[in-house]
């Protein structure tokens, strides 16, 4: 195992560790309020100043003050999302792996099912069945498919880890099938599982805004896919391009620093992976 | 396992898949409020008029009926037909094969403008690991996936075709008009390969072949074109034929981002209208391009490299 994690692991750690503080304490320091209330109280399309550092949008409402509540919602949705996957995939997967048979044969024809057509169709179709969707059903909408993955990792870590000595060890002393597996299989098959979590929680996010692209994101929360959509409309219009620009950095922010972190990791957990550099 | 038993059972496991999915997308859409009829008969339909399209769509029919009408409008090859009056309109199928073309293009540019990012990356970045150079490319490529397709696509149109003019803009469907979707397109897809080929070429690096090369002389550039490129090559294809599908997906986002017309742009239109046959024939469409295109590579691969035979 590869000791230390490279300087570009630890780049994208930290980055994600101010996503994290911005996402806890975002709507804390935001300047202003972003609600219902907040509609008006200054002018519409302010250009950015010292009092509002991003403008105003058509609203009145303050920019900076959105993008900050929108990494709350951000924050939400990938802890919840990526922990909800993660856990009922390597459950599923686990059990598939371990038991076999007839199991294991309907497992992996559901995930052949949800693997044989893009994602984001299913994500569609969930969402677009209530007229106003919140972030909860948008969260159950990427729980819906997002499981498959790790329960494919999982399921082919069990696999071989199941004729492990110290499997059938364990087998021997009379340990249950249930004991075998929460304690000898999953702590054993942390490592890829931790390692696709990290990248998730970057996918989760483009997910989110492709979703508020097509109009079918969260309605009642802020999030930086609807910031991202609102700008689009307004970004062809000179000096407006900050619009945008904001949310989509923030985006791009979070993404590239799942990446930076899930490579690193990948590197030092499987060092076969690595480009042997 | 022979080439025909592999086939047979392949495209087996797809028709389950895409049975699957339809039934799958067509409970969804039985749940998605607002009556298709309003959107197709307008505010001043009478009781009639609107008695006429429910019965046109079948809309009065329990569901497992309307579900057999649809797999009836599979078996016929016309994937359904628009209502009221379906006679003389074109149908679900006549709707799609008109705007497949265009998604196809755009994933095969887009395809292209991937490797032509991602293998210069990828190779510099083999070349000069452990440098400055290495990270930097690194950097590059992944940041092709961080920036979301919904940012990259009207900044594209800012600059090119607003600013600086040189690139036709939204809607346009000629030749000219595809390099910005597929630079969009391409770009998300490009780390991924760009990995790939670096950790593929850092493989062919160290293979005695190159120092033989070398050895007789052959100057650098030659050595890593012609000798370790070649070589390193074939991974990166492959991973590309089977992100292909995953393209298919992408083209959803870039096509409304363009209003570029095809397949991606006509499902989210549908979606919106409730046109649900519509909806059902792209989803089918899709996912079916989708089994078809990973068998494709499958087989490519092991025609390609006999060393490969799959379980």
């Amino acid at each position: 195992m590869n000791p230390r994690l490279s300087p570009s692991a630890w780049a994208g750690a930290i980055m994600l560790a101010v996503f994290v503080f911005l996402g806890l304490f975002g709507p804390l320091i935001a300047p202003y309020p972003v609600g219902v209330e907040a509609v008006d109280q200054a002018p519409q399309f302010l250009s950015p100043s010292l009092a509002h550092w991003l403008g105003t949008d058509e609203n009145g409402v303050d920019a900076l003050s959105q993008l900050l509540y929108g990494a709350r919602s951000a924050l939400v949705l990938s802890l919840v999302v990526v922990s909800s996957c993660a856990l009922i995939g390597v459950s599923i997967g686990v059990i598939a792996g371990y038991f076999r048979g007839v199991v294991d044969e309907v497992v992996m024809r559901i995930v052949d099912v949800l693997m044989a057509f893009p994602g984001i169709l299913l994500n569609i179709a969930i969402v677009a069945t209530v007229a106003r969707p919140g972030l909860g059903l948008v969260m159950a909408a990427l729980i819906a498919n997002g499981w498959v993955g790790y329960a494919r990792v999982a399921r082919g870590q069990v696999l071989s880890l199941r004729e492990r000595d110290y499997v059938q060890a364990a087998r021997a002393t009379g340990a249950s099938d249930a004991r075998i597996m929460a304690r000898h299989v999953v702590p054993n098959l942390m490592a890829p599982v931790m390692v696709q979590m990290t990248f998730a929680f970057g996918g989760v996010i483009l997910i989110e805004a492709s979703l508020s692209f097509l109009g079918l994101g969260p309605q009642t929360d802020h999030t930086w896919g609807a910031m991202l959509d609102q700008g689009r409309n307004l970004m062809f219009k000179p000096g407006y391009g900050h619009y945008i620009v904001a949310p989509g950095l923030a985006i791009a922010w979070v993404v590239l620093a799942a990446n930076l972190l899930g490579d690193g990791l990948r590197d030092r957990f499987d060092p076969k992976q690595r480009g042997r550099g | 396992m022979p080439i025909g038993a592999f086939l047979i059972r392949r495209l087996g496991l797809g028709l389950v898949s895409m049975l699957g999915v339809s039934v799958l997308v067509f409970l969804f859409l039985h749940l998605i409020p607002g009556d298709p009829v309003d959107h197709l008969a307008g505010g001043e339909a009478t009781a009639e008029q609107r008695q006429k399209i429910e019965q046109c769509m079948a809309l009065d029919k329990p569901l497992p009926e309307q579900f057999a009408r649809f797999l009836g409008s599979v078996a016929d090859g016309t994937l359904g037909h628009q209502c009221p009056d379906p006679k003389g309109k074109p149908t679900v199928m006549d709707r799609i094969v008109e705007v497949y073309p265009h998604t196809l293009a755009l994933a095969l540019c887009g395809m292209v403008v991937a490797m032509l990012l991602a293998l210069p990356l990828g190779v510099v970045a083999a070349i000069r690991r452990g440098t400055w150079v290495d990270t930097l490319a690194s950097v590059t490529s992944l940041s092709g996936i961080a920036i979301p397709m919904m940012l990259l696509g009207p900044l594209l149109l800012l600059w090119f075709f607003v600013e600086l003019g040189w690139l036709p803009g939204p809607t346009e469907v000629g030749p000219s008009a595809l390099i910005l979707p597929a630079i969009a397109v391409g770009t998300h897809l490009m780390a991924m390969l760009a990995r790939m080929t670096r950790s593929s070429m850092v493989e062919v690096l160290g293979e005695d072949y190159l120092r033989t090369a070398r050895a007789k002389g052959l100057p650098e550039h030659t050595v890593i074109a012609k000798h370790a490129l070649r070589n390193a090559i074939l991974p990166v294809i492959t991973i590309a034929g089977l992100q292909f599908g995953s393209m298919l997906s992408g083209a959803i986002i870039t096509e409304k981002a363009f209003a570029r017309p095809g397949i991606g742009l006509l499902l989210i239109d549908s979606i919106s209208e409730r046109n649900y046959p519509v909806v059902q024939g792209c989803v089918l469409v899709i996912a079916a391009s989708y089994v078809v295109v990973n068998i494709v590579v499958d087989l490519g691969y092991g025609l390609a490299d006999p060393r490969i035979r799959r379980a």
